[in-house]
């Protein structure tokens, strides 16, 4: 996979630094050559065209962009996509299989936990990783996990819900 | 947004890195955490030629304490390795009530305690945390390590003491002279915005109920991070009695430089300055005349 760029410069091509790296998206092994400025949010949307990943503020800010690097919450604006090198990335689009939602788009969907939908797959990768840490979260915990993504629609009630609602699903308690 | 064109290395030893910063000269910067850097380079406000990613470095992810007390924390140990430290809730209250409101949880994963000292930000938390505890940095060069205690090291708004070519590999704090208490306030309008006040208090208090050693650093109240070294005298030597930690407060209070801004009214700021000493100074008594 070879990323495209606008050219505004004139310097000559063999000038341009370009890094060779290979990493997973979703458990697919992935071989990429990017520049090293390019943002990992714009090589997971345009370099792998899986556009479920949101930009948001492009500020480190919002966390619409979160998704999991080795299974930690990261926001992909503000990390370089060669740091990627090595490394698993886990985006929205990972969550369901072909036959089934995952256990946090359900939550979503039956506690009304999106309105618009743009922070919703940050909502849920953060989600995801505190789940995996924490199986039996408080309303508390979930809150705190969640208090670095943006929601200008929903005042979070349904969110920390949904999130909720997926935990005892996902211990066989729903 | 895009930062600048820039040369990218990724080196596996200090050894190796310190080289390329030393080719690199004024051009170079190390990337460790990124959750400052990347944005700075968004933004353009910083447009580095080199990025020296330092995150294939092995060994700089640690937060230990030697025998003696003395805490040292890795150029690689983020915001999150130290809020869920099993080290720092019993030896450390200040960093360990600092820790969990650094930031977001998300940028918290990434982000590095020694970066946030290097970023040298007035607004920054650590630097007044590690300020208030006497704490330092050690820089790695060319020509070997150094230490520069934080004071020194932070030279003014986004200026750090540190050569060219050398990286800051670990943070220092200074073992206890009694027991520590003390704590981080720090009001903010939600998670993730910079402090609108924050308050490092450190205290170190003997059997005998004073204090033999005081720390109180602030956040957000000026051009840069305030050590209120008067109020840290008054209570030294003294008994933190009500009397004590008022005067201690009135001089944290003088000692504070706030604008009103769109986070708030300087008279404001200064009143929390007040209530956040105040607050902190009375837990930690408390906590003194539990343990007795």
């Amino acid at each position: 996979m070879t990323m495209v760029y606008e050219d505004h410069d004139d310097e000559p091509a063999s000038d341009i630094p370009v890094r060779r790296i290979r990493f997973t998206i979703n458990g697919a092994k992935k071989i990429a050559e990017v520049e090293p400025r390019l943002l990992l949010s714009h090589l997971i949307r345009r370099g792998a065209g899986l556009t479920g990943t949101h930009m948001g503020c492009d500020t480190t800010n919002c966390g619409a962009c979160t998704v999991l690097v080795d299974g930690a919450p990261v926001k992909s604006c503000t990390m370089l996509a060669v740091q990627a090198d090595g490394h698993a990335i886990e985006t929205v689009e990972g969550l369901a299989t072909a036959s089934e939602l995952h256990p946090l788009q359900e939550g979503f969907k039956a506690e009304h936990g999106l309105q618009c939908g743009f922070c919703t797959p940050g909502m849920m990768m953060a989600a995801k990783a505190l789940l995996a840490r924490k199986p039996d979260p408080t309303e508390e915990d979930v809150r705190w996990a969640l208090s670095g993504n943006l929601c200008r629609c929903t005042g979070y009630q349904n969110i920390v819900k949904s999130v909720l609602w997926a935990a005892a699903k996902m211990r066989g308690e729903a | 947004m895009y930062p600048s064109r820039f040369r990218y290395e990724a080196p596996h030893s200090l050894t190796e890195a310190i080289g390329l910063l030393h080719d690199g000269g004024d051009g170079a910067k190390v990337l460790a955490g990124g959750q400052s850097l990347v944005p700075l380079m968004k933004l353009r406000f910083a447009s580095p030629e080199l990025v020296v990613d330092i995150n294939n470095v092995p060994g700089l992810g640690y937060h230990r304490a030697d025998p003696d007390g003395t805490l040292r924390i890795g150029a690689l140990c983020r915001h999150v390795d130290l809020e869920r430290s099993e080290l720092l809730p019993a030896s450390q209250p200040l960093m360990a009530a600092a820790a969990p409101v650094i930031a977001d949880p998300i940028v918290r994963n990434r982000g590095t305690l020694v970066g946030s000292l290097c970023h040298a930000d007035p607004q920054g938390d650590w630097a007044s945390v590690v300020l208030a505890l006497g704490g330092s940095v050690v820089a790695q060069g060319p020509a070997g390590r150094r230490a520069i205690a934080v004071k020194d090291f932070v030279l003014g708004p986004f200026e750090n003491a540190l050569a060219p070519d050398e990286i800051a590999i670990e943070a220092v704090i200074p073992a206890a002279v009694g027991t520590r208490a003390g704590g981080y306030l720090k009001l903010e309008r939600r998670v993730g915005d910079f402090a609108t006040v924050g308050v490092a208090v450190s205290v170190e208090t003997g059997p005998d109920g004073a204090v033999n050693r005081a720390g109180i650093a602030l956040t957000g109240v000026g051009g840069s991070t305030i050590a209120a070294t008067e109020a840290a005298r008054a209570i030294t030597g003294q008994p933190l009695s009500a009397d004590t930690i008022a005067r201690a407060a009135d001089l944290t209070v003088a000692a504070a430089r706030p604008r009103s801004d769109h986070r708030g009214s300087a008279d404001y700021k200064r009143n929390m300055v007040r209530v956040f000493t105040q607050r902190i100074l009375a837990g930690a008594a408390g906590h003194q005349e539990r343990a007795a």
